[in-house]
Parts: structure tokens; C-alpha cells; sequence
């Protein structure tokens, strides 16, 4: 089945506290190279068929009504799965 | 006294009758929404009772307000917090009501619908744009639990007109995702407006901007607040200092005057 990806991350303005944890956790294990983490969040939605404009459009909504929150977070992404 | 508490509130220890009963109080009627996760209703609803005032039920699926006169969202995890704390709440059916009723225009000479979020109510009533805004993890990423110090910074809203502006209250602090984030427009818009109605006392517990512990809408009818003012309304049962004066353990009881105020302000409209 289709799948259209929705990819959602923090303002950039908004401080990320999950990112920044990470980030501290990275060197403990042998990971020297990051000098920054931010996390956000990839939302999967599957359609039935080929994926439409009109999938696209409704999953465009999905990200600014529900699935962000425009406050604090930006949609950065919304496409089709590469399978 | 047991048998004529209503059903959806199993008497516990306490004894809940009002020292002096005001039937004018007591007809006033304020709802209360349980979603699934909710946790603080029944707290919520006592806080009301021991008011004095008539706490009403509202079940989130239901769009009929039943004719209360203001409304509390409490605290808890609404649907686990899942995607964001609040988020799914806000899109139920009596949220709709709610934001009606909030933002109605009282032609009628009617004052549009007084609102009270508490923590996940707060979050729910950020993620409906009806307060400015927004939750995230606590700097620290801790739960915290805590008695906590505010400074009341507006009486101008039904909910805190009887408070002291610049005074003080106590009351207890829990969660995980409350820290208070806006852009710097907003930050500078709610100061300019005086629309911060309480701030953090003693140390900011979670990186909240300009240690900014509650706020109000442009009307004033909407308050939302982390802190639990419902948790401290019962002397035996709150925390263990106050605001004002030195109490014994656990009479704090300083958040009793959010629900009193309301009811007294709703009484005299």
C-alpha cells in the first residue's frame, strides 16, 4: 500500500530538551561527532491505490491541523514513501 | 451527609459540607470534562463542591453544556498524551462547545463562558488556540512534584478576583511537559497586556519563559495553569505551607480561592 510521509521537528527557535539529551548521551557511547540533536517525529499515512494530489492535499491538512502543532513545531516534509 | 453527595463522587474522608451554606452558591453550576486519561475530575469537582458551588459532569464525547455557568478542564494524561499533550483532547466534541461558549459574543449581555484549564487543561486549551502558547518537556526532562510557590499577577479574571495582586499562593506542581514556550511577540504581547495571571515563586521547576506559570485570553474569561490549584483547597489534604501565613502540615489551602472567587464573580453578575 502507498504511503505518504509527514515529517514534523521543533521551531527552530524552540529549544528541543529530548534533542539535547541525546546529544549529551551520543559520546558515552563512542559517538564524537554531533555537535548538535533534534528530534522530531515521521508520521506514515497509507492510502488505498495511487497516492493522489488529493491524498497529498489531505495529508498537507493532516499536518497543520493535527499532526503539528504550529506554535512550536514546523511540518518539513510531506511526499511519497520510496519503497 | 454521605447520601446526598451525587453519585460520581464517592465520599472519602472528608467531610464536604460548607461551614455556612450559600444557596446562591450553590446554584452555581460548573462543569467539569473527563476525556479517556483524565485524572484530576474528581479533585476538580470537590474543589467546586467545597466552594460551595454545584460541580456538573461533562463527558468529552457529549456536545451539551447542560447550562453551567463556567467550566474546568482538569489535569491528568488525555489519551496518554499521545502525539502531543492535549492535542487529541482538543479536537473532542465538547471541546467544540466549550470553545463556542468561551468565545461567544454575548450579545445578549451575557459574559462569554469562564474557563479554567488546569495542567493537561491548560495543554488542551494551548492546543485550541483559545490561550496563546505552548507546553513542552520540563528543561530538566523530570517529572516534577512539588509544592509550588506563584505570584498572582492579575485579578482581573473571574477565576483570580479575589486574589491579592502581587501576593502569593501555594499549591502543588505535577508534570512532565510544562514548560511554558511562546515566540518572543507573544512573550512580549502577554506582559504588555498584563495576561500572565500567575508566575513561578522560588525557582523556575521547568524552564518556563519568564517564569510564566499560568495565562489568560484577551477577554480574561480563559485561564490555563500548570500548577494545581484543585490539590490544595482542603486543610488535612494540601500542601504543607501557604502563601500567606504559616499553616500546619498539609492545610494549605490557598487554591480554594480560584473556585470561590468564580463562584462569588458569577454570583454577583
Amino acid at each position: 500500500m502507498p504511503r505518504i510521509i509527514v515529517d514534523v521537528m521543533p521551531k527552530p527557535e524552540i529549544l528541543d530538551p529530548q534533542g539535547k539529551a541525546i546529544a549529551r548521551e551520543l559520546p558515552h557511547i563512542g559517538l564524537s561527532s554531533f555537535t548538535e540533536v533534534r528530534q522530531g517525529k515521521r508520521f506514515e499515512l497509507t492510502v488505498e491505490g495511487e497516492v493522489t494530489e488529493r491524498h497529498l492535499e489531505e495529508a498537507r491538512r493532516a499536518g497543520e491541523e493535527l499532526l503539528s502543532n504550529p506554535v512550536i513545531e514546523d511540518v518539513v516534509n510531506v511526499s511519497v514513501a520510496e519503497d | 451527609m454521605a447520601e446526598s453527595l451525587p453519585s460520581t463522587e464517592v465520599p472519602l474522608i472528608a467531610d464536604l459540607t460548607p461551614d455556612v451554606s450559600d444557596e446562591r452558591l450553590a446554584g452555581v453550576r460548573v462543569g467539569v470534562v473527563t476525556f479517556p486519561g483524565t485524572l484530576d475530575d474528581r479533585d476538580a469537582a470537590r474543589a467546586v463542591r467545597i466552594a460551595g458551588g454545584t460541580p456538573v459532569p461533562l463527558w468529552y464525547k457529549d456536545s451539551d453544556l447542560q447550562s453551567v455557568d463556567a467550566v474546568i478542564i482538569p489535569g491528568g494524561f488525555s489519551y496518554g498524551d499521545y502525539l502531543r499533550a492535549g492535542s487529541i483532547a482538543a479536537k473532542a466534541p465538547m471541546m467544540r462547545e466549550v470553545h463556542r461558549a468561551a468565545t461567544a459574543d454575548g450579545t445578549s449581555g451575557s459574559a462569554p463562558l469562564p474557563v479554567l484549564g488546569i495542567c493537561n487543561g491548560f495543554q488542551i486549551l494551548t492546543e485550541m488556540h483559545l490561550l496563546p502558547g505552548s507546553m513542552i518537556k520540563n528543561d530538566h526532562l523530570k517529572f516534577v512534584c512539588t509544592d509550588q510557590r506563584l505570584r498572582v499577577e492579575n485579578t482581573e479574571t473571574p477565576w483570580t478576583a479575589e486574589l491579592d495582586r502581587g501576593g502569593e499562593i501555594v499549591v502543588p506542581l505535577k508534570n512532565q511537559d510544562g514548560q511554558y514556550v511562546a515566540d518572543a511577540r507573544t512573550l512580549r504581547q502577554l506582559e504588555e497586556e498584563n495576561r500572565v495571571v500567575f508566575r513561578y515563586v522560588g525557582g523556575n521547576p521547568n524552564g518556563s519563559r519568564q517564569d510564566i506559570a499560568g495565562v489568560t485570553n484577551e477577554r480574561g474569561n480563559v485561564v490555563g495553569l500548570m500548577p494545581h490549584p484543585e490539590h490544595a483547597v482542603e486543610p488535612g489534604f494540601g500542601p504543607s505551607s501557604s502563601g500567606t501565613e504559616e499553616v500546619a502540615m498539609r492545610y494549605g489551602s490557598d487554591g480554594l480561592r480560584l473556585f470561590t472567587s468564580l463562584l462569588r464573580q458569577i454570583v454577583a453578575a
